[in-house]
This record gives C-alpha cells, structure tokens and sequence, in this order.
C-alpha cells in the first residue's frame, strides 16, 4: 500500500475527484502496457518504482525541496537549460502533456483543431490534476511553434508565474544572438527567483550534472544497436519521460545500472526480441507520459523500436553543454552553442534533424523509420513530407503516422503498422 | 489435395475464398452482421483446410484462441491482385471502412501504402449512407447518378455533414440523379487525391466493394485518364491475398508447422469460437 499522499495534494490545490479519477487510468494503463513485456531488464524495476510514485514520492521529494528554500521550474520543453536552474540549486521537472485530460474544459480556451499537447497541458491545468504545474515556483514557456507561442498568452492566466522564453527561427548568427541574449535573460530571472547569484563553480557542476544524465542516455542508446535489441523501444522510451521528472543523479545511476545489464546480456547474444525481428526508429513529435499508444502498437505488431528521434528522445539529449571556461560568460556561451544545435522543426530549413535521422536508422540498424505526427502540428507535419522522400530514395522505408491522444483510431493504426511491418520482412 | 482458407472480415462484409492445390476452389461473400464470428463459423462449416489465414479489422478477434496466420489487409490485397495479374504493381481498394492505395515492386512484393484518415469519408460505407439520404437502394442510387447529365456539387466529406448537405440540396429542389451523381464525384475526388500520394504504374486494379459500382469507377477512370483492372470478384482480392499468405508462412517455417504431419490438418468447421 503506497503512502496516503491526500493530504499533499490537497495542500497542492489538486482537484482531488479529478485526480483520483487519473490515477485510476493511469496504473491500469501502465500496467498493461510494460508489466506484460517479457524479458525487461531487472533495472527497469526502478522505473516502475518511479512511475508508481510519480505523483506520490517525487512531488513530496519537491515539495521537501521546497521547504528547504529550493525552487522548482516546470517546462514542457527541451530548450529551457536545465544547467542555469541547478547552478542555483534549483530543479527543473517536466509538466504533463502526455493525456487527453477534460477535453472540454480546454477547448473553453483552445480551438477544437489545437495539437493534442497543447490541449492535453491546458487539460491538466484547467482540471487541476498535474502535481509538477501546482509545485512549481515558475512555469518555463517557450516560442516553439505558433500553437504554443499563443497558447501561453493565455496559459498565463492557469499558473502561478508564467515566464516566457523567445527563440529563434533560424540558425543565423542574429539567430544565436537572440538565443544568447535568451538564455541571460532566462539566467537573471533564474536568479531572480532564487535570490542566489549563479557562480562559475556551481555552474560546472550543473553542466557536469546535465552532461552526466545525457552521457548516460547515449550508452543506452549505443547498447541498443545490438542484434537482437536489449531492451524494448517501450521501456527506452519510459527513460527518455523520466529524464524529465527524476533527480538527475539518481536518474543517471539507474539508466547505468541498466547500461550494465544490457552489456552482459548483448555480450551473451540475449535481447528482448528474436534475432531477425524487424527494427523500427520513431522519429516526430514528442511522446510524454503517459502518450505510449504507437510506441505499443508497434512492439506488438512483430517489431521493436531501436530508438527515438524526438525531444523525448535523441533530439532533447544527443549534444553536450561544453564545459570548457573559467567565466559565467565563457559557460553561457557553451550553453548557447549547445541548445543552438537542436534541431526542432520550428527551425528553418532543419537540414540537420534529416542527417541525425539517417545517421540514427544507420548506426542503430533500422529497418524502417515511422514517423509520428500529433495531428495539428504543423512543423513536423510539413517536415515529414521532405523526410519521407528524402528516406525513401536513400531505400529506408517510411510510415507516416498521423494521430491524437485519443484511443479510436488504435485499429487503424495497428492495420497500418503491420502492413509496414509486413513490407520491411517481406 | 491441399486446401488453403483466407477469411477476410471486413467492416461490412465477410469473403471467404478457398484455395485447392493453388486454384480457387470457393468464394463466398456474406454481411458482416453484429455477430461476425458467428458469420464467420457458418462459412466454415464443413470445410476442411491445411491452413488459414484471416485479414481484415476482425483479424484478431477471429484469430485469438485458434491456430491461424494473421495478415493485414494491405498485404492481402497486394498478394491477391499480383494473383490475379501477374503484372499488377498498384491496387486501390475501396472497402467498408477504409480506401487503400497499395504499390507492388518488380518482384510482387509489398511496397507502398496510403490508407484514407480515420473517418469513413470517401469509403463505401459512405455510399451506402448517402444513398439511403436519398432513399435509394444502393443499386438505383448508381443507375441513378450513372443516368445523370449534370453532377450537383457536395463540398462536404463527412458522412454527417454531407447528409446534411444532400437534405438541403433536396430542399432547394435538385435533382435527386444530378446529387446521385455528386456524392459519387466527391468519392471519386477524395480517391484520386490519395492516389496522386503515390507513384503508380501502368496497370491498377481496382478493388473491394467499390470496385462493383460502376459510377465510382467512371469517376475514377475519368479522373486518371486511363481504365483500371477490376478482377471479376474484386471483393474477395484480400481474402484470396491471405489465402495466398498460407503457403508463404509454411516456406517461412521451413514447411515444419504444417508438414510436419499430415495429422495436423485442422477441420476448421469443428472450431470454437
């Protein structure tokens, strides 16, 4: 029996009803999603331990945290740098997104035809069942793309202390100076809140911190070029989301504690599929918790995912912050070179995002690349088009696969899934 | 003699076809009903099968407790139509549910696939339901628009929006051939434009339960400016796909599942649902 968490979250202002009402399909829904894998690595217990606590432990740890006088930053997005909030002994979590929540509660706010992100957030927010948006001192918004740009303006009016961040468009150097000028601002505000002055030692320490966590996500995802793959797209995916929430430290301990039991079992020729199984990239938009409808559909259509080309994913942990410098100033500009590179398609062109998705089919052994969409979201909609030929005439087969948050279209999705399985065996 | 069974349980409609030492033996076609395991039993009463193979969105549900090869329906009609021609290299395929524009590579194998979005827009169903708008059995409904000079002009694809539209067109006194003919050109549209998603060859057979009606393929022949290869059952191409899969699944196995003993010859009439 997990602790009565009630009285915290009615202190969070949670709608309790509501809430509850969540966590009733969440369990299920996990449950039946990764407890019927077989062959998991024993690692993946800590995960399961993670989600099972995911709005019990880690929001009290936050909650504790706060006492202390630490701050908490909520984001839904890879470009707030997570090495400015820990030089200030600040933590930053990520803040659900992943579920269609009370629909037309944020349809009252949005557009029926705004991206099932977007409505999920605005969901969660409205209906009061998100412990990371209720904890958090400031939520971290983002100019990504228009959907989102917009939607904070009136987002503002459901949190706390809504700070926006304005990003470039374009890989320009005018573009790196408005990302640099971004990032100090954010800096300052960071301060700001935390009443701490951010100092050339702590700051190391956070890019060490944030390196460490990345640097632990990249062995996996080396570990699962192996025939037959160690470990299920599923449960890879599940540490791409808790990368998000976790402490960084454990988390980098336990992604490494699995590393080590992938090692033995490649070593020995083990996986979770048969050699021979089709393997498959995922490369779109982002899948938050608890978005793992495709991700399922495809391991159990004969399939397994040998990685992720998204913000949970490669895309959001692939580059380093570079640590070299004995200055703030000579660090921000590491950072500014780092989040610079990430190839989000708010970018324009996004040439890169197209190398890393070559380079990821080729050194992770895809057979095939799906790409998947949240429908309404016109980035990665229109970039997938390009991708798709572009793939195809390198003889990659692509799927693309366009959907929400909602679970109806599963059987049509599943038809094409297989059929595309059916096409990388034939 | 070794017969090979592939069942196809569509959204509307359930075809069997039986395949007798790589001949068709059997085909049958029967409503889908709300009871499609049920239809499903009574076709295969009495018939005594090596191997079966089911395709179609009851695929899974027909095949859980029974030992039987799966296969999607995009496979399935891609196998069927290189059967049927040996130069086939695309299919459209207008079903219940779902339109689906299939491509074949040089050596018959599954290349590349466009399905219709989730709803039944521009699918067969969608006929069905327009002509029931217009009080047509689904036969007079095609006569009728074949019998039309002059198309009325629908602009809307959602079965329930387009009823609608039909129910004012009818208001403001048009005629009920001239939207006949309409509903059909906008099926044809939304078709055509999924098949423009893809590269296709000289030679396209066309498919599933729209492939029977005769405006729809007008439309569509007019649209391509050349003529489409419809077989002569072109509703059991699926069926006839995954009773084609059979014997692929046995050269899979090496012929060790099915060969191993002759014993192993199931009667699938004798099958529980």
């Amino acid at each position: 029996m997990a602790e009565d968490y009630t009285r915290m979250w009615t202190d969070l202002g949670l709608d309790l009803k509501a809430h509850d009402a969540l966590l009733g399909v969440l369990g299920p829904l996990y449950e039946k999603t990764f407890m019927q894998q077989t062959d998991r690595p024993e690692g993946m217990k800590y995960f399961d331990f993670v989600m099972s606590e995911v709005h019990g432990l880690r929001i009290k740890e936050l909650m504790d945290a706060k006492a202390a006088g630490r701050k908490v930053f909520g984001s839904f997005c890879v470009f707030v740098p997570e090495e400015l909030i820990l030089a200030v002994d600040g933590i930053l979590v990520g803040l659900c997104a992943g579920a269609e929540f009370a629909p037309d509660e944020a349809e009252k706010l949005l557009p029926r035809n705004t991206c099932a992100l977007i409505k999920g957030a605005f969901g969660f927010a409205v209906a009061r069942v998100c412990p990371y948006l209720a904890a958090a001192d400031v939520v971290v918004g983002e100019n990504t793309c228009d959907g989102k740009k917009k939607s904070y303006e009136i987002f503002r009016d459901l949190v706390n202390d809504l700070y926006v961040m304005d990003l470039p468009q374009v890989k320009s150097e005018a573009g790196r100076e408005l990302l640099r000028h971004e990032c100090k601002r954010f800096a300052a505000r960071v301060e700001e809140v935390s009443g701490r002055t951010i100092e050339v030692d702590a700051l190391k320490k956070a890019i060490d911190t944030v390196n460490a966590k990345r640097s632990a996500m990249h062995r996996l995802a080396k570990l699962r070029a192996a025939e037959p793959a160690p470990i299920s797209g599923l449960d890879a995916l599940l540490a791409n989301q808790v990368f998000f929430y976790d402490d960084p430290e454990r988390f980098t301990k336990s992604v490494n504690a699995i590393c080590d039991e992938l090692e033995s079992r490649t070593k020995k020729g083990e996986g979770v599929a048969q050699k021979g199984t089709p393997r498959i990239l995922v490369s779109g938009c982002p899948m938050a918790v608890p978005n793992w409808k495709l991700p399922s559909i495809i391991e159990s259509s004969g399939a397994v995912i040998v990685g992720e080309e998204s913000c949970v994913g490669e895309r959001g942990t692939r580059h380093l912050t570079g640590v070299e410098g004995n200055s703030v100033d000579a660090l921000m500009d590491n950072i500014v070179d780092r989040y610079f590179k990430i190839d989000c398609a708010v970018f324009t062109p996004n040439p890169s995002r197209l190398d890393h998705i070559r380079e990821m089919a080729r050194d992770y052994k895809a057979d095939g690349v799906i790409q998947y969409s949240i429908q309404f979201c016109s980035p990665y909609q229109i970039e997938s088009g390009p991708v798709e030929r572009a793939l195809e005439r390198d003889g990659i087969p692509v799927l693309r696969v366009d959907t929400d948050y909602s679970q109806q279209d599963s059987e049509q999705i599943r038809t094409r899934v297989e059929a595309f399985v059916e096409r990388l065996q034939d | 003699m070794t017969v090979h069974a592939g069942i196809d349980i569509g959204s509307r409609t359930i075809k069997l076809v039986l395949l007798e030492d790589g001949r068709i033996s059997k085909t049958a076609v029967t409503d889908a009903t709300y009871d499609p395991i049920a239809v499903c039993r009574d076709l295969l009463a009495d018939v005594d099968c090596r191997a079966i193979t089911a395709t179609g969105y009851g695929r899974r549900l027909f095949s859980r407790g029974r030992s039987c090869n799966v296969v999607s329906e995009i496979k399935a009609v891609a196998q069927g139509a290189r059967f049927l021609s040996a130069g086939c290299r695309a299919v459209l395929d207008v079903g219940g549910q779902d339109t689906k524009v299939v491509t074949l590579d040089s050596r018959g194998k599954l290349d590349k696939f466009l399905m219709n979005d989730r709803c039944a827009a521009g699918t067969g169903r969608f006929l069905e339901v327009m002509a029931g708008a217009l009080s047509y059995t689904y036969e007079q409904f095609t006569a009728a628009a074949l019998s039309a000079t002059q198309a009325e002009k629908l602009n809307s694809m959602c079965a329930v929006f387009a009823e609608s539209e039909v129910i004012s067109l009818v208001a403001q006194g048009a005629s009920r051939e001239g939207i006949a003919l309409g509903i059909h050109e906008s099926v044809a549209t939304r078709t055509l434009s999924l098949m423009k998603g893809l590269t296709l060859s000289d030679t396209i057979m066309f498919a599933g339960g729209g492939a029977s009606n005769p405006c729809l393929r007008r439309q569509i022949e007019a649209g391509l400016g050349r003529e489409l290869y419809v077989p002569e059952n072109p509703r059991v191409v699926a069926a006839l796909g995954a009773a084609l899969c059979n014997g692929e699944k046995e050269k899979q196995n090496g012929r060790r599942q099915f060969d191993a003993a002759s014993d192993q010859i199931v009667r699938v009439g004798g099958w529980r649902a």
